[in-house]
């Protein structure tokens, strides 16, 4: 399915990552976004409202966090195409939804611009410690989708990724952006209509009294149906049955959270998507995601000008992670290196896939800026040899003020 | 309330008629979860009855709920039916309704709901006046959870949470709506159907934020905690203590402990919807550039 053209901006463009994000939306074919001001992420929300009623969408500014992902989600099974926006104060209050999208298999997106935290933190400064939040932050068990651009480009290019994917799995899609993507100025080339492909959703195509709202197919994923066409529906939130209705057992229970789970986990091949440079004989390789993936490409420079044999793995889908890669790759390098602006989230994934067969370094950072590209060299330099493959994460802490 | 009367041999089975409900009620899932003398089962015959008078095509009505006892009318009513989250129900059909603009969207839910967790949303979605009817099952307590004490709870009422009795200011529902921007406010109680009936069928017709307070009776835990007897002792007090006043001033609408209750409509005015306001402003601000949405 081909994008319409009507919401399509094609062109060469000077955009920043927020705006460029509200564009790949448009472009993806969103025709809804409730959302609710925070910085860094407000421009998103921004863009849209300027743009929304020149292609036939609503904006509407909610009244809060738990309100704006309540309207989109209300909005998708009335047959649109819906997202919102937010950075980490907003992202805790919408955890409610992002559970009721996943039990109620609803396609949506969910931009969050991460800033420093906890709590209100740096408000117009960097963060990337929402990574575990996004992947664990909704109570209940289940497997989410989240995509980490590190350019303008990308917040277009994988903003309509991020639809693709919630349409093919019926599940919300994190696309975990940063204040520096955000707010980064970059060339950002919006292709013609007619080269964006559209995952269409997937609807019930059989008899009407047929119909089961979630009784999936063989690939686990149900197809769908939207208010108002005569179904006479049923969505709760509860544990259900095929029916959509309400069963409080364990065995219904089982059922659901299996499927809801593997969904995602027997798909993960198709799901994952990372960039490689030149992993091939490598001793290290530097594993990072968002802004991070770029800041790391001056050490590598450096590092490799030593003489040091440096690979780069940049994750662009975070989660579902790249398990099966990552333990054939602990098995072929000395160490595994991986800067983030947080103190150690996602380099557990990385550990625990690296079951002890190649060192793993964190190189940690609170927030508020990314990292001096000496720091992460350091960490390169120190894990070369490999020599402390096993003894869990290796952490090489930035110089402490005054140090310097 | 004598002890049931069981009969020495079971009576022969009749046929059962069909409920004249059956074309507005997901049958498989009767028998329902609410309690003996519960007002809320009462409240959903006065809205099918209020569905089935208007004579609409069924399919564009949808029901969403939240959570709680009344949450669950949304899985009983044969309708494209939402439950959704705790006090969210307003703002998910804010997006349903906005979704598909031609869709009658019902918010059918509780006092706890509608008012304490959610009352963002109440009071928002009556600001914008955004198009849906409201209908409020007061009951004066949290019932799903056992009983505890509600912002409906009138002073000095008992509940589990309140043990010495409650002592804060309750949400006059009425009030609140209307200072709101709610272009329709009626309350009734589960006394008054052919009313509360009526009243629902003008809210449905009523464009914009329309609400209607429904008092009901909870005897397993309001009835009970506050030694107010039976289910049938509630309703004759509401039949003994309500005072129908139509266009009363919402402002004298407080409900005191077991003192009487105003019923009526009180608002019944014209605002335009968030729609309306959403395709005036834009076209006249926009002119041709102005792309109206249209949903499907």
């Amino acid at each position: 399915m081909k994008a319409d053209p009507k919401g399509v901006l094609t062109g060469d463009h000077f955009l920043d990552g927020d705006h460029a994000c509200a564009e790949g939306a448009l472009a993806a074919g969103c025709r809804f976004f409730g959302g609710y001001p925070i910085t860094p992420s407000t421009e998103v929300a921004e863009k849209f409202a300027q743009r929304c009623p020149q292609v036939g969408a609503i904006f509407i500014q909610m009244e809060d966090e738990l309100g704006s992902l309540a309207s989109v989600i209300g909005a998708v099974w009335s047959g649109r195409k819906a997202m919102t926006v937010t950075s980490g104060p907003g992202f805790s209050l919408m955890m409610e939804h992002i559970g009721l999208a996943v039990m109620t298999e609803t396609p949506l997106v969910l931009v969050n611009v991460q800033r420093g935290g906890p709590s209100t933190g740096l408000p117009t400064l960097t963060g990337q410690a929402d990574m575990m939040q996004a992947r664990w932050g909704s109570h209940g068990d289940y497997e989410i989708i989240a995509l980490s651009p590190n350019s303008p480009q990308e917040a277009f290019d994988y903003t309509i990724k991020a639809f693709n994917l919630s349409e093919r799995y019926r599940v919300p899609v994190l696309l975990m952006m940063d204040e520096c993507v955000g707010h980064m100025t970059e060339k950002v080339v919006i292709p013609p209509a007619d080269q964006i492909v559209l995952q269409p959703r997937k609807y019930y195509k059989g008899k009407k009294k047929d119909y089961l709202p979630f009784k999936p197919d063989k690939d686990l994923v149900p197809p769908m149906v939207k208010t108002g066409d005569g179904y006479r529906f049923h969505v709760t939130g509860l544990t259900h049955d095929f029916r959509g209705y309400p069963v409080m057992s364990a065995q219904c229970q089982e059922e659901n959270v299996h499927r809801l789970v593997d969904k995602i986990r027997s798909n993960a091949d198709d799901i994952v998507e990372y960039e490689e440079d030149q992993i091939e004989g490598a001793d290290v390789v530097v594993v990072a995601y968002g802004i991070t993936s770029r800041v790391a490409l001056r050490a590598v420079d450096l590092a490799r000008a030593e003489g040091i044999k440096v690979g780069v793995l940049r994750l662009v889908v975070v989660w579902p992670f790249p398990e099966t890669y990552i333990r054939r790759l602990a098995q072929k390098v000395k160490a595994l290196v991986m800067p983030e602006i947080n103190y150690g989230q996602v380099v557990l994934e990385l550990d625990r896939c690296a079951c002890g067969r190649a060192e793993v370094v964190l190189v940690p950072h609170g927030g508020g800026w990314v990292h001096d590209p000496e720091d992460i060299l350091h960490a390169i330099r120190q894990a070369a040899t490999g020599e402390r493959a096993g003894e869990g994460i290796v952490e090489y802490p930035r110089k402490k003020r005054g140090q310097e | 309330m004598s002890a049931p009367n069981v009969a020495e041999k079971p009576p022969p089975k009749a046929v059962e008629p069909p409920h004249p409900m059956e074309s507005l009620l997901r049958m498989e899932r009767i028998p329902h979860i609410w309690c003996p003398t519960c007002g809320i089962g009462t409240t959903v015959t006065a809205f099918a009855s209020a569905l089935e008078k208007l004579q609409w095509d069924l399919d564009k009505v949808c029901v969403v709920s939240g959570i709680g006892c009344t949450g669950r009318v949304a899985g009983y009513m044969r309708l494209d039916s939402f439950h959704t989250t705790h006090g969210r129900a307003i703002a998910y059909a804010t997006g349903v309704k906005l979704g598909n603009p031609r869709l009658k969207v019902v918010v059918f839910s509780g006092d706890g709901d509608l008012i304490a967790i959610g009352g963002n949303h109440f009071i928002h979605a009556a600001r914008r006046n955004m198009d849906m009817t409201v209908i409020c099952v007061n009951n004066f307590i949290y019932a799903m959870t056992g009983g505890q004490c509600a912002p409906t709870t009138p002073p000095t009422g008992y509940a589990t949470t309140s043990p010495y009795g409650n002592f804060e200011r309750p949400f006059n529902i009425p009030h609140l709506a209307e200072s709101c921007g709610a272009v329709y406010v009626a309350r009734w109680t589960a006394l008054h159907v052919r009313r509360l009936t009526t009243s629902i069928m003008e809210a449905l017709q009523k464009p914009g934020f329309s609400v209607v307070e429904v008092i009901t009776p909870c005897a397993n835990y309001w009835g009970r905690i506050n030694r107010l007897g039976t289910g049938l002792d509630l309703m004759k007090f509401y039949h003994e203590h309500s005072v129908i006043r139509h266009g009363a001033d919402t402002r004298t609408l407080d409900i005191e402990f077991q003192k009487d209750i105003v019923v009526g409509k009180f608002i019944d005015r014209e605002r335009p919807t968030f729609l309306e306001a959403y395709n005036q402003r834009l076209s006249q601000i926009l002119g041709e550039k102005f792309v109206p949405y249209e949903g499907d």
